[in-house]
């Protein structure tokens, strides 16, 4: 029953990381490079119009970024609650 | 040496090595066929993953959508990207854990369920097929521009070296084969694209180019483009004219059919353990970022080449434009395979490239003389050029040729494999012939296998008028059949078979149904005043995901849950420990 329990734990853990991690998703892309894109693109850095590098550029390697927390996170929990394989 | 020779040399080059690859990794067993044995290091399935992925569309064309389409393209971009995120957190790790061959297999256990099992299989090739016919077009077109032979000799050398190292390797086989595929392709890619960054900004970094200021110039590349495009009619190169709610829809069916794909999701089954899944996606996606992020960059410079090329001097003056006699090398050369035309429609011997289709700019063109764009361009000629715009040496070029029949072969055999799998292990062993040995099977596959390359050679080379318009809409498929069935199936308990059937066939019919509606029977009404929401045929496999998703749960509700095994089945998938 403990397992069980633990099993619980581990997969509330998962889920709570994951919703975050995908809020994160949602907004770079959905909301940074599309809904606000005109917004932002009033924000000027080096040769870029900050929407439109979002868009084509800036949401690529957020994204990136956030499948490397997700492996780093997990592998800490799976240790964490001992489910490693 | 001679350009089609070097060619040639690089081509056969590549084909050997693969070929050498095959006969190492050939499949003794039905696991080594499906899954290369479970025994794929993380890296090298990132690898795989990203050859199998990035298609001759994404090598070929994507830089010069862009280059077209300027914002409006983002969609790609993020679309073909984000899916991964999708993929890492929501399917690949629970999938691998559940650690059999097939997608269909999955839904079929998950659903106990055969029927669940048969539709996942229809969806399964129904999505697949289209995608392949699209890669071996691909592959005979890249030899018929590069070695100038028949669309349909260079189609049959393709299907030869894929039947080769597919039905003999199978996963095995074609894994390793796209390990050396990508590194083919992300060189011939990134080549010219550094060269001609450094040419036009003096900053070798194409990612870094793109936001730069041009050489000597002193204003940036975008800002410059901007400039210019508007000039000359065009919509803004940062700007878009799609929709939000049009741009926002083709993103989420692009990144949820991504995440639905079975070729793509069945890389996955192929490494050790759960956590070498999750590793696998991210590896995936650095590979693949490589070329996203650079195609932008690759695609506004050959814009600003293309430009200024033919508008060497100032807009609207008479002796503005580029005068035919004077046209450089290249540009006789592309004329040649009909990428290029030139049709001189105000008599004056000068090329006039601008946009004739924008009416607020008719009196302006009118103005300077002009009686409409003189200068069609494919799409395409934006990597296939790029290398003798920049007057790169013979071996760049010959590269692109490798690295685009290397991007092409790539993701027919990875489809292949998954058609293959699909009858093999999901019809054949899974439902007419269960006692069936392993030997037999492994037969069968390889028969499936050769099979399905004679269906996808002849689909290239009599492609049915709607092929190219199919294979984007792959994606709204797979997003609204296979992905809710497959996350619903991990992270719902309550999920049932009645459930997950019905919220497969509404989704894929209604799917299907709006985009015939709209790509076959009626074209002209194919515009936003008649989209339903003003949602496109592109970005419907969003709405169809939804409803997949609500006629799943509410027919779970009111139908019998799911057994307490199954129950047990979805827990254990949540948790990577095996638990005896």
């Amino acid at each position: 029953m403990s397992s069980n329990n633990n099993h619980a734990d581990y997969w509330k853990a998962n889920l709570k990381l994951m919703g975050l991690l995908l809020s994160i998703w949602f907004i770079v892309s959905y909301v940074c490079g599309i809904l606000l894109v005109d917004q932002l693109n009033s924000i000027q850095f080096a040769g870029f119009k900050l929407g439109f590098w979002m868009a084509q550029q800036g949401s690529l390697y957020v994204f990136l970024i956030l499948i490397w927390v997700y492996v780093k996170r997990m592998n800490t929990l799976d240790k964490k609650f001992d489910v490693e394989e | 040496m001679e350009l089609k020779t070097l060619t040639i040399v690089v081509v056969v080059l590549s084909f050997a090595l693969y070929i050498a690859i095959a006969i190492w990794s050939k499949a003794k067993s039905t696991g080594d066929f499906y899954v290369a044995g479970k025994g794929v290091n993380p890296v090298a399935n990132g690898m795989a993953t990203a050859a199998d992925w990035m298609s001759a569309a994404s090598f070929i064309s994507m830089a010069g959508i862009i280059a077209f389409a300027g914002y409006d393209a983002s969609v790609y971009l993020m679309g073909w990207t984000g899916g991964y995120v999708l993929l890492a957190l929501l399917l690949a790790p629970y999938l691998r854990k559940f650690g059999k061959f097939t997608v269909p297999q999955f839904i079929g256990d998950r659903y106990y369920s055969k029927t669940a099992r048969i539709v996942a299989v229809v969806c399964l090739i129904i999505i697949s097929f289209t995608y392949v016919a699209g890669q071996m077009r691909g592959v005979g077109i890249v030899f018929s521009r590069f070695l100038e032979v028949e669309i349909l000799t260079g189609l049959i050398i393709g299907m030869g070296i894929v039947f080769f190292y597919a039905v003999l390797g199978g996963m095995k086989g074609i894994t390793y084969t796209q390990v050396a595929q990508y590194c083919v392709l992300i060189f011939a890619y990134m080549v010219p694209a550094i060269f001609i960054s450094l040419q036009a900004t003096g900053n070798p970094i194409p990612q870094m180019a793109f936001g730069s200021e041009m050489t000597g110039e002193g204003i940036y590349l975008l800002t410059k483009l901007d400039n210019v495009v508007q000039s000359l009619g065009f919509t803004a190169h940062t700007a878009g004219n799609k929709s939000t709610v049009d741009m926002f829809f083709i993103t989420a069916a692009l990144m949820v059919g991504t995440a639905g794909l079975p070729h793509v999701i069945v890389r996955f089954f192929t490494v050790p353990k759960v956590a070498d899944a999750r590793k696998s996606a991210f590896w995936a996606l650095f590979f693949i970022t490589i070329l996203y992020t650079t195609a932008p960059a690759v695609g506004a410079l050959g814009r600003m080449n293309l430009i200024e090329t033919m508008q060497p001097g100032e807009v609207g003056s008479p002796t503005g434009n580029l005068a035919y006699e004077q046209k450089p090398n290249w540009f006789t050369t592309w004329e040649k395979t009909g990428l290029l035309t030139f049709d001189d429609k105000n008599g004056d011997g000068r090329i006039q490239y601008y946009n004739d289709k924008n009416e607020a700019f008719k009196a302006t063109a009118d103005s300077y003389g002009w009686k409409g764009n003189e200068l069609k361009v494919d799409r395409d000629i934006m990597v296939l050029a790029n290398p003798e715009i920049a007057q790169l040496p013979n071996w760049v070029i010959a590269l692109i040729a490798a690295g685009g029949i290397a991007a092409a072969l790539s993701t027919a055999a990875g489809l292949l494999l998954v058609i293959s799998a699909a009858i093999s292990h999901d019809l054949v062993k899974g439902i007419i012939a269960p006692d069936i040995s392993e030997k037999k099977e492994l037969m069968v596959g390889r028969i499936a296998a050769a099979f399905a390359i004679l269906v996808a050679g002849y689909l290239g080379a009599n492609p049915p008028g709607f092929v190219a318009q199919v294979v984007a809409l792959a994606f709204g498929l797979a997003a609204s059949s296979l992905f809710p069935a497959i996350l619903m199936g991990i992270f719902s308990k309550k999920a049932n078979k009645t459930g997950a059937i019905a919220g497969m066939v509404v989704g894929i019919v209604f799917t299907l149904g709006y985009i015939i509606y709209f790509k076959f029977m009626h074209l002209e009404l194919n515009n936003a005043d008649h989209w339903w929401f003003g949602i496109s045929p592109e970005g419907i496999g969003t709405l169809g995901m939804i409803l997949n998703f609500v006629v799943a749960t509410v027919v779970s509700k009111v139908t019998a849950p799911p057994p307490a095994e199954i129950q047990k089945l979805v827990e254990s998938i949540r948790v990577p420990k095996v638990i005896s």
